[in-house]
């Protein structure tokens, strides 16, 4: 069981460093690293800080630890990937809207050109 | 195209992924049965060569910058069309499947019945309009559920052959489902009160390329849509209570 909150306090640990080293790199947002760095040291604290696991443990009511911490760590992810999906969304509406608006005016654009030259 | 002047400006939208084979056809055939009405083909990033064919034939082409899909295509069409100022917009499909001698008849009830939508059906009469078996089984089941939804049948909602006036064109620019609009399209409408029609066309089995409906997306297809008729009744109907809420509030 200690060894596996060993591992544990190994993933939580490369993860910040991951997501350190990206932001530095600029390769992600600031903004979408935040939830990245609290879900990784949330996992960390929870994994050296026994007393803390064993009261969520009991609130739950789940056998052993280990368990008790996949699972919350399972659950984190799931709500963080679902406000990617809500992300991209956006980002998508606002592509389509874009792109549209793009073939658009370029249309106009070369409609004024040709006019241009038939008038030269 | 310049901006129409007449008062029942009329424009043909044809959406196009990859129809070099029927393009042209299409073009020639409508501005043989509309004349002197512009058609404007859009061009849906295409890896053909269905820009060239559909300018070589007449026609006025939008080419989209990537990539959109069908709504998105048709959205990008009404987007120009109500900027230039148009009446009212037929869509066609690029495939050739529909007949350009059916346009002037939904034009002509466009124009009489005021209606904002008019829908060319192949099943209002049976007039010999043939389509596969899985296509018919989802068009019966839309129709069963679109029903109550719609207060009418339907016969054939995903039907690719539309007319809409400009009522509807200011809904649909603001408005639209990027992938198999045709359905959504119609519930967006309705929540809005707006009236269609249908009109009995013929529709000719695809004779190049083929159907972006495949059996095998069909059950994608069916979930998809019946997912867009549920959130769009959802959000209209709230926001149609808040308008009585405040309508209340205030008198
Ligand atoms: N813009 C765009 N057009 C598409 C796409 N898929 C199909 N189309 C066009 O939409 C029309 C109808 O497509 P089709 O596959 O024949 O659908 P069906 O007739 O309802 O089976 C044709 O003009 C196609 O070129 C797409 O992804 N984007
Ligand atoms: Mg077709």
């Amino acid at each position: 069981m200690d060894r596996l909150l060993n591992v544990t306090t190994g993933l939580s640990v490369i993860l910040l460093v991951m997501v350190l080293i990206s932001v530095r790199r600029a390769h992600i947002r600031v903004e979408y690293s935040v939830s990245w760095l609290l879900a990784a040291a949330a996992m960390l604290i929870l994994s050296r800080a026994h007393s803390l696991l064993n009261a969520v443990r009991n609130l739950i009511g789940l056998p052993d630890s280990p368990l008790t911490l996949f699972l919350l760590a399972g659950g984190v992810f799931l709500i963080m990937f679902f406000r990617f999906s809500i992300i991209i969304s956006h980002l998508r509406d606002d592509n389509i809207a874009l792109a549209q608006r793009v073939a658009i005016l370029e249309y106009h654009l070369q409609n004024l050109r040709s006019h241009e030259n038939q008038e030269a | 195209m310049t901006f129409p002047s007449s008062p029942d400006s009329l424009l043909v939208i044809v959406p196009a992924l990859n129809e070099e084979a029927a393009i042209g056809g299409v073009v020639a055939e409508i501005r043989q049965h509309v004349p002197g009405v512009p058609v404007l083909v859009i061009d849906d990033c295409s890896s053909d060569t269905t820009i060239a064919v559909a300018r070589q034939a007449g026609a006025q082409v939008l080419p989209l910058p990537h990539h959109l899909g069908l709504g998105g295509c048709v959205q990008a069409g009404y987007k120009l069309a109500y900027e230039l100022g148009f009446q009212y917009v037929i869509r066609v499909d690029g495939d050739g499947q529909h007949d350009a001698r059916d346009i002037p008849r939904v034009f002509e009830k466009l124009k009489t019945t005021g209606c904002e939508m008019v829908i060319g059906s192949r099943f209002v009469a049976d007039n010999g309009s043939r389509t596969g078996a899985v296509r018919s089984l989802g068009i019966r089941f839309f129709r069963l559920v679109l029903r109550p939804v719609l207060g009418k049948t339907v016969h054939d909602p995903t039907s690719g052959f539309v007319g809409v006036n400009r009522r509807a064109l200011n809904v649909f620019r603001q408005s639209f489902p990027l992938e198999y609009p045709e359905i959504e399209a119609l519930v967006v409408l309705q929540r809005r009160r707006f009236r269609f029609e249908e009109v009995p066309c013929k529709m000719r089995p695809r004779t190049t390329g083929r159907s972006t409906i495949t059996a095998l997306k069909s059950l994608y297809y069916v979930v998809h849509v019946l997912l867009g008729v549920f959130v769009n009744v959802l959000k209209f109907d709230r926001r149609l209570r808040r308008a009585q809420r405040e309508r209340g509030a205030g008198g």
